[in-house]
């Protein structure tokens, strides 16, 4: 008689179809409508980008836990993978390939490792990688090519400022809001994508495909990006309510800049955003709050970054203070 | 159906696998020796009282309940005490144990073993609860809590309805689904009888609406039984759990930190606990049998059987067509909360609902990886708690914090292990936790 040797484990014994790798390729997915818009407008050079950008944290992650950690590879959880779409699509297509690639190592080996890899850095690596680049590279970052619709050639781009640039621009040089407006592009061509932004950032529509889908796939809830958005709004709103000469109104700004890309795929980053459902509205408002200050006044004519980034470091204090509602607690 | 409940807060949803749901229950042969454990109930051990070579008969008193919570156990054959010794049980420990040499099939005289219904209840509750603790009745849903300590209403409480728990919220068990379906009649009179029991008007009877012929039937058999009504639930993974069938039924929760049902005038038993009161009371039958589900993907005939208490699972295996060849795990219970078995010899017991066997493949954990904070495990718990937390503390023995974090509320369901996409041991940890947290407070009452 043979002997089968049992296994013996305690339960549950069954695991449910959830992996993070299978998160990573969500996410991916999801990015990739708003990366087709991009090649549309910015041609090739989009594409090159997102590549190096990809390829480099994925070596990154590769080199630094094989031979500066000494721990198992971990690359194939589709981490880096994500983390390096997030740089590029947070970057303007023109960037010098060098100075991408030090964006990669800071993401990756900064933001990331350093902490002790996946799950325990405190700080989006994507954006700490881009805020990096933001602050060492003013010129270079800023430097927003024109869209092109279906401008495959290598020719030099034809740069400009963004819309956010220049309505802030203007307002400081006492322009009024509904003058500058006719030189911004229409709501139409920021919700479609025809503008100037970082690689990923510019169309409205496509991220919120991806968004659909993310939330479909139940990787994302809609309570950060919805008390995020919803945020700005009412605070833009009462801004331009009481002066519409100095503000622009809501609806411009959640479709320009990138808010979307931000609240969408930024904010909701699982690692750095709160565990509980409360604790999540209150980091989308807080994010809120900041995108809509440093916007209006601060030096950057962009705050998604920097919101996103402060709210980072406040998650540790959210997840302390907002527990979930214990079953059966009594009431005093 | 629009008018499903469900508990709100927590639960997942575990693909059910009910490949035994439509097969009517057998009854196994009888074995050859039976293995009847002294502990086979929450509380105390049974105390023997038989003795090696002495004759029993089906329905002879083998021990009697060892204290306020404990159960009678009887004997599930006839036949000669080959000896009392310690053996394996579901628990994989040793534990004492009353081996019967099977000779026959001769019951106890009193026993009514006729099909006839007996509908008339003439008992008072003080004689209901009285039969229900002499038959050694325990919860049949798998805590095993002794019955007649849950109809014994604590002075100063009130019961005001009975909850019946038809839930069988883990996958692949179907013992509850029918008995649900063949024994309606029986059930519902015992659920007539617990009523009584506890002086309360009103039973209502929980079923997920994945068993819609077991709702409509039940539904249609009501009619004769004032009082008792059905309240179909929504397929929610662990409704079948006290607090959360409770919460899914009347919207009220059982106060945590240690709170009973009664505290919010519920009483809970499960479908097959009622067969068995109706059995003892009209019948004076004593618990020796259950109907329990033998399952998995690999086994050739799924089926439910009634079984004598102390059969070994062997033969439950070999009724279904043999131990498969690529069996890795054998579960006694369902795959969320069972007790995987270190042994085919393992008797079945009072608790047993059911045998599971998985394949190799899986059998095994799939290897961990990094917890990416994404907080599934926390909207997942059904009672609120930060798995994520509690593993980490848990893992750092900081065993106060982890108390103050509320451990010992944990009900291990496991949903937040099965949920999390990092496969990370959540619940092992947990029990860890809830095992030192356990002994913190047991020295702090003894100082």
């Amino acid at each position: 008689m043979t002997t089968k040797l049992l296994t013996v484990s305690p339960s549950p014994h069954v695991h449910g179809d959830f992996s993070t790798q299978r998160i990573m390729l969500d996410v991916a997915i999801a990015l990739m409508p708003a990366l087709l818009v991009s090649i549309l407008y910015f041609g090739v050079g989009a594409l090159k980008v997102v590549f190096v950008a990809v390829v480099a944290c994925v070596l990154f992650e590769y080199l630094i836990q094989k031979y500066l950690l000494k721990v198992p590879v971990t690359i194939t959880d589709g981490s880096a993978l994500v983390s390096g779409l997030l740089l590029a699509f947070n970057v303007p297509s023109s960037i010098p390939t060098w100075m991408l690639i030090l964006g990669a190592l800071v993401t990756i080996g900064i933001a990331k490792m350093s902490f002790g890899g996946l799950g325990k850095n405190p700080f989006n690596p994507a954006l700490v990688g881009r805020v990096f680049l933001l602050i060492s590279f003013p010129v270079d970052m800023t430097n927003w090519p024109k869209p092109r619709l279906l401008d495959f050639s290598f020719a030099d781009a034809v740069s400009g400022a963004t819309a956010l640039g220049k309505l802030k621009e203007g307002v400081m040089m006492g322009e009024t809001v509904d003058k500058l407006m006719i030189d911004i592009p229409s709501y139409l061509d920021l919700f479609v994508g025809n503008v100037n932004g970082s690689l990923g950032e510019m169309s409205a529509a496509a991220l919120l495909l991806g968004a659909v889908y993310l939330l479909a796939r139940r990787v994302i809830s809609f309570q950060i990006p919805m008390s995020f958005i919803l945020s700005v709004i009412l605070l833009t709103g009462i801004f331009w309510f009481y002066d519409p000469s100095r503000y622009a109104d809501p609806l411009f700004h959640i479709l320009s800049g990138g808010l979307m890309l931000g609240a969408w795929f930024m904010a909701t980053d699982m690692v750095t955003s709160p565990m509980s459902k409360k604790g999540m509205i209150i980091f989308g408002i807080g994010c809120g709050l900041l995108t809509v200050l440093i916007r209006l006044f601060g030096a950057y004519p962009e705050g998604v970054s920097f919101a996103i980034l402060i709210m980072n470091a406040v998650v540790p204090l959210i997840n302390r203070s907002c527990t979930p509602k214990r079953f059966g607690e009594v009431l005093k | 159906m629009s008018d499903l409940k469900t508990f709100p807060q927590g639960g997942v949803h575990p693909s059910d696998h009910k490949l035994s749901s439509q097969k009517k229950t057998l009854i196994l042969n009888l074995p050859k020796v039976v293995k009847i454990p002294l502990s086979q109930h929450l509380g105390a051990p049974a105390i023997a009282m038989v003795k090696k070579g002495d004759q029993v008969k089906v329905g002879t008193l083998l021990a009697k309940s060892g204290g306020f919570i404990s159960a009678n156990i009887h004997s599930s054959v006839s036949g000669t005490v080959a000896m009392i010794s310690e053996s394996t049980d579901t628990s994989g420990y040793l534990k004492e144990m009353v081996v019967i040499n099977v000779e026959g099939d001769e019951w106890e005289e009193n026993i009514d073993r006729s099909t006839d219904l007996k509908k008339e209840i003439v008992n008072t509750r003080e004689e209901i609860i009285e039969i229900v603790k002499n038959a050694g009745i325990v919860g049949l849903g798998g805590a095993t809590f002794p019955t007649h300590v849950k109809l014994m209403v604590p002075p100063g409480k009130k019961a005001q309805v009975l909850i019946i728990n038809g839930v069988e919220c883990e996958p692949y068990l179907t013992s509850d689904h029918r008995v649900m379906l063949e024994r309606a009649d029986e059930m519902l009179i015992g659920i007539k009888i617990i009523m009584k029991a506890l002086n309360v008007e009103k039973a209502v009877i929980g079923i997920e609406s994945n068993k819609a012929d077991a709702i409509e039937y039940l539904a249609s058999k009501i009619k004769d039984y004032p009082g008792i009504s059905v309240q179909p639930l929504k397929v929610m993974y662990p409704q079948g759990g006290e607090k959360q069938l409770i919460k899914a039924i009347t919207g009220r929760e059982v106060p945590n930190k240690g709170g009973l049902p009664i505290d919010v005038g519920v009483v809970v038993q499960n479908v097959g606990t009622a067969l068995s009161v109706y059995e003892a009371v009209q019948k004076h039958k004593p618990l020796i049998e259950r109907v329990i589900t033998i399952t998995g993907k690999s086994v050739k005939n799924p089926g439910n059987y009634l079984v004598r208490i102390g059969t070994p699972i062997i033969d439950l295996i070999e009724a279904s067509g043999g131990l498969p060849e690529d069996s890795g795990k054998i579960i006694s219970g369902g795959p969320m909360m069972g007790k995987a078995l270190t042994s085919t010899e393992v008797p079945i017991v009072k608790g047993t609902s059911g045998i599971l066997i998985m394949t190799d493949k899986e059998a095994k954990r799939i290897p961990q990886s990094s917890c990416i904070r994404c907080g599934k495990c926390v909207s997942v718990c059904p009672l609120g708690l930060e798995p994520y937390l509690l593993y980490q503390l848990s893992i750092k023995r900081k065993f106060e914090k982890l108390e103050n974090e509320d451990v010992m509320n944990c009900c291990e369901c496991g949903s937040c292990q099965f949920t999390c996409p990092a496969s990370l041991p959540l619940l092992d940890y947990m029990r860890l936790g809830k095992l030192e947290v356990g002994k913190l407070i047991r020295a702090r009452k003894n100082n």
